[in-house]
């Protein structure tokens, strides 16, 4: 039976789970499909687990295209290729009834009892050695696999071989020719013999005029740094933000600029501030441990007043924790993470694409406000691959100024009634005398001083530019009723996609259940208090545990600042992310 | 012009001389008769003599008594935490070439708690210019055995004797990889104006032991080194290259060994210039690395740049 006997269906998004081993390169063969549905303007997500293990062990990439909103990486997969046994088992309870089951019949043997999905044994370990020949062993599977997902799908294979090419163009030309083989091969297989349906996605509705443009999330935080302006940095490797260093070392040259690796964490955040302090607003970032060690470094910036980006892309903890799962628990590190009263401020990216916008929010803020500030990330969304509209970036470029106009004989680095704006090193000062940047307390000049009347009033003076702050931060937008309802769902940071798809797929069923995501953790926007009045509840939906007294990181922030008893709480910790199905269950029980 | 270029003002053509009178900032808040003033005195007669634009001079400091420093020099300064001094001043000399680039601190600061910090300044070759001033104790907390205390030392921590060994200072910074190592005494203050100097002048990672008695909590250690305490002031004699049979006797500074030998003479030591050598500095390694990688962009702005990396992920 020929593939034009098949029967097409048409489809509007679909979950494609591949399960496998980590040196497998199913990350490849996924990101490949991502981008593929980016260039095809349809949208995407992508959810990806990687083992904490340096090598080999299980692993998954789901990836979610469609012609529509794609949220999330989908609760459950319409479609499951396991490679191995594990990956079978492991994964064949996310896979929906009446999904297809694809497995390599070299290394698989599904239950036969089973009838809930369509099976599909394929001897892909075989056809892939026969089809490269006997040196490339079964390296080039999942090459394999795409050219198979490419018939399925009826997907564009000149545009993947495309891709493919550049994927893997620049090095030896053999391994171009290699990996477009085994595409080749997964591309002829007669899926025919095994599948009676081949789908085919509808025509995207989306008439975005701007091109798109895939990547993950720490791509997109280390590009809005760059865009942002942002030369200088300095970091030490840690899983999630590894990659997020790796990018700006090589990228930051190029700009005229240097990312240092540092010796340790201590020594990143303190050639970070060496770098702001000498005129450029520059960037350190780890994961929870990391931001740990760089506290310290992080109440001088506050109380020094030198304006900071630090990059917390966050993992399961405390301690080492699960290093490549997924968890919102350092909120209260962000916010508190420091010995005395030492404002920053604390901003969390909710999608992929706000990955790159964030960096352009939290630098404009610690060059105005001269102060540090966090950007909140994680594990989702660093590793996770989405496409989203190019950004305009004619409209958004900073450029990075030192300045260095002389000060004349009035200036004060620390005015007590105002913003704090330094004058780095190399600046003429008029008046012929130089200022000191501190970590002790000081006057307006910078000298110590132990008076208590200025320890209150700069005390005050660092905390009023946070107030100022938050008087221009905008009021997040209600999604579903704006006018006020039932209830209202509050989430930060990865959660978005999840959240919204829970409200949409909530409202369709006639349940009066609305949402609003927090961009701005510290300080909060004003005007909070007057939405959660129009709701009956308040569910703040979060990945963290609910502690002592039964409420989230978030939750209890907001309790705290709206004494309000109706806001009440939704966590959990088991390192993955929310499932629709999860919320729904855990909002309307 | 690089992105990151600076738009330095132009400087007038009348200028302030750096005088001591332009130098002084507040009045030191160290004890009467502590060494540290000596190390302030001198600095202040470098600047004099080098003339360097006033604005481009930086004090940098972490925490103790003698990281006080840049409170007590007009200049740009930043005072910092403990022991993180060396990454700050890294980047302040990475990020800008135009400025000079000075560390104050002591032995605590460098030795204990900045140890790591220290290493890897001195491997990287970051330049800029260290003066460390080793009292052999912790005084700004009254009295605690420091890293350099000598075995037997009692201190508030240590009311019987110090018993863990001392910190070795020259072999620790030979070790880790300073292109400048030198060792001078608070004393002897036109020693330490030259060792200052000379420092200055290097290329690279220069750092200075400056011994900086704390008469509080340690009076008179230093003395055995002091002629007019009735000590020896040992000075190391350095190759002139003069092909002089009696010069084959001189320290090779370049010799890495020979000064391991000279660091291992028994207390109060030797002083003078231990190591020097001319490896290239991380700021000109990283700057060769910078040009290269914007040589192969033909040109290209910041935006255009960028827009070519977005170009690819489409």
């Amino acid at each position: 039976m020929g593939r034009a006997d098949l029967r097409p269906e048409n489809i509007r998004d679909a979950v494609i789970r591949l399960a496998g081993n980590s040196q497998d390169g199913i990350q490849s063969a996924g990101a490949l499909l991502a981008r593929l549905a980016g260039r095809s303007a349809q949208e995407v997500m992508t959810y990806m687990t990687i083992p904490s293990t340096i090598s080999g062990g299980p692993s998954i990439f789901q990836v979610r295209m469609g012609s529509g909103d794609v949220l999330s990486a989908g609760d459950e997969a319409d479609f499951l290729v396991a490679f191995y046994q594990h990956s079978y088992e492991d994964n064949v309870e996310f896979l929906k009834e009446g999904g297809v089951l694809m497995y390599d019949s070299d290394h698989v043997q599904p239950n036969t009892e089973d009838r809930r999905f369509v099976r599909m044994g394929i001897p892909i370990t075989g056809l892939t050695v026969e089809a490269l020949g006997g040196t490339a062993r079964d390296k080039g599977k999942n090459i394999f696999v795409l050219g198979l997902l490419a018939t399925i799908f009826h997907l564009d294979a000149e545009k993947l071989k495309g891709l493919i090419r550049e994927r893997f163009g620049g090095k030896d030309e053999s391994i171009v020719n290699t990996a477009l083989m085994a595409f080749q091969a997964g591309y002829g297989y007669p899926v025919g013999d095994v599948l009676t349906t081949r789908y085919q996605f509808e025509i995207s509705t989306r008439t975005g005029a701007r091109d798109q443009v895939t990547m993950d999330g720490n791509q997109a935080l280390a590009y809005g740094l760059i865009a942002a302006g942002v030369r200088y940095g300095a970091g030490y490797p840690i899983t999630p933000w590894s990659s997020i260093m790796e990018i700006l070392r090589s990228e930051f040259p190029k700009y005229g600029g240097l990312f240092v690796q540092a010796e340790d964490e201590l020594g990143a955040v303190s050639l970070a501030l060496g770098f702001s302090y000498a005129g450029y607003l520059s960037v350190t970032g780890s994961a929870g441990p990391g931001i740990s060690l760089k506290t310290e470094a992080i109440g001088w910036a506050s109380m020094a007043e030198i304006p900071l980006l630090i990059v917390n892309v966050q993992r399961g903890g405390p301690s080492t924790g699960l290093p490549t799962n997924v968890e919102q628990s350092d909120l209260y590190q962000a916010i508190f993470g420091g010995h005395g009263d030492s404002p920053r401020v604390v901003l969390a990216a909710s999608t992929v694409e706000d990955c790159f916008y964030i960096a352009l929010e939290a630098a404009r803020i610690a060059r105005k406000y001269s102060t540090p500030v966090f950007i909140l990330s994680d594990g989702s969304l660093a590793t996770r691959i989405e496409a989203f509209d190019e950004p305009d970036l004619k409209t958004l470029m900073q450029e990075p100024h030192p300045d260095l106009t002389p000060r004349a004989a009035d200036y004060f680095p620390y005015p007590i009634d105002g913003i704090t704006h330094h004058a780095p090193p190399g600046t003429r000062m008029l008046g012929g005398k130089y200022p000191v940047v501190t970590g002790l307390e000081h006057d307006e000049m910078g000298h110590p001083t132990g008076t208590a009347s200025l320890h209150t009033g700069m005390t005050a003076k660092r905390r009023r530019k946070l107030q100022q702050l938050a008087a221009e931060i905008p009021v997040p937008e209600v999604h579903g009723d704006a006018e006020g309802g039932e209830t209202l769902l509050v989430g930060w940071g990865s959660t978005y996609g999840p959240i919204r798809e829970a409200v949409d797929h909530a409202r369709k069923a006639g349940a009066g259940v609305s949402s609003m995501h927090l961009r701005h953790l510290h300080p909060l926007p004003n005007g909070l208090d007057a939405i959660f009045r129009r709701f009956q509840r308040v569910v703040v939906v979060e990945m963290n545990d609910e502690g002592l007294y039964g409420f989230g990181q978030l939750a209890t922030i907001l309790r705290a600042r709206y004494c309000d008893p109706k806001i009440r709480s939704l966590t959990k910790t088991d390192g993955l992310t929310f499932r629709i199905k999860e919320i729904l269950e855990g909002v309307l029980k | 012009m690089s992105a990151t270029g600076l738009a330095i003002p132009e400087a007038s053509t009348e200028r302030e001389k750096v005088t001591k009178k332009a130098l002084t900032a507040d009045h030191p808040t160290w004890c009467p008769g502590c060494g540290d003033f000596a190390v302030l005195a001198a600095f202040y007669k470098v600047l004099e003599r080098r003339q360097l634009p006033h604005e481009n001079i930086v004090t940098l400091a972490g925490i103790g008594c003698s990281s006080r420093f840049p409170y007590f020099v007009n200049s740009h300064g930043a005072h910092f935490i403990h022991g993180r001094a060396v990454p700050l001043a890294s980047g302040v000399s990475l990020a800008r070439p135009d400025l000079r680039v000075f560390l104050f601190g002591g032995d605590g600061d460098g030795f204990s708690i900045g140890g790591n910090h220290l290493e890897h300044g001195a491997r990287k070759n970051i330049r800029l210019t260290y003066v460390i001033m080793d009292n052999f104790v912790y005084g700004l907390t009254k009295k605690q055995t420091s890293p350099t205390s000598p075995v037997g030392f009692k201190s508030k921590t240590d009311p019987t004797g110090a018993i863990d060994q001392p910190v070795n200072p020259i072999k620790k910074l030979l070790a880790a990889g300073a292109s400048f190592i030198a060792r001078t005494h608070a004393t002897q203050i036109n020693h330490m104006i030259q060792m200052i100097e000379r420092a200055m002048d290097h290329d690279g990672f220069s750092v200075i032991e400056c011994l900086s008695e704390c008469v509080e909590f340690y009076p008179g250690v230093f003395d055995p080194a002091n002629p007019r305490k009735g000590g020896q002031f040992q000075v190391i004699e350095e190759r002139k290259g003069d092909g002089t049979p009696e010069d084959e006797q001189r320290h090779d500074v370049r010799d890495e060994i020979a000064a391991y030998r000279l660091a291992d003479v028994p207390f109060p030591g030797l002083f003078g210039v231990f190591y020097e050598n001319d490896r290239p500095t991380k700021n000109t390694l990283e700057k060769k690395w910078i040009e290269t990688t914007r040589a192969k962009t033909g040109g290209a702005s910041d935006l255009e740049l960028l827009q070519k990396t977005f170009n690819r992920m489409k």
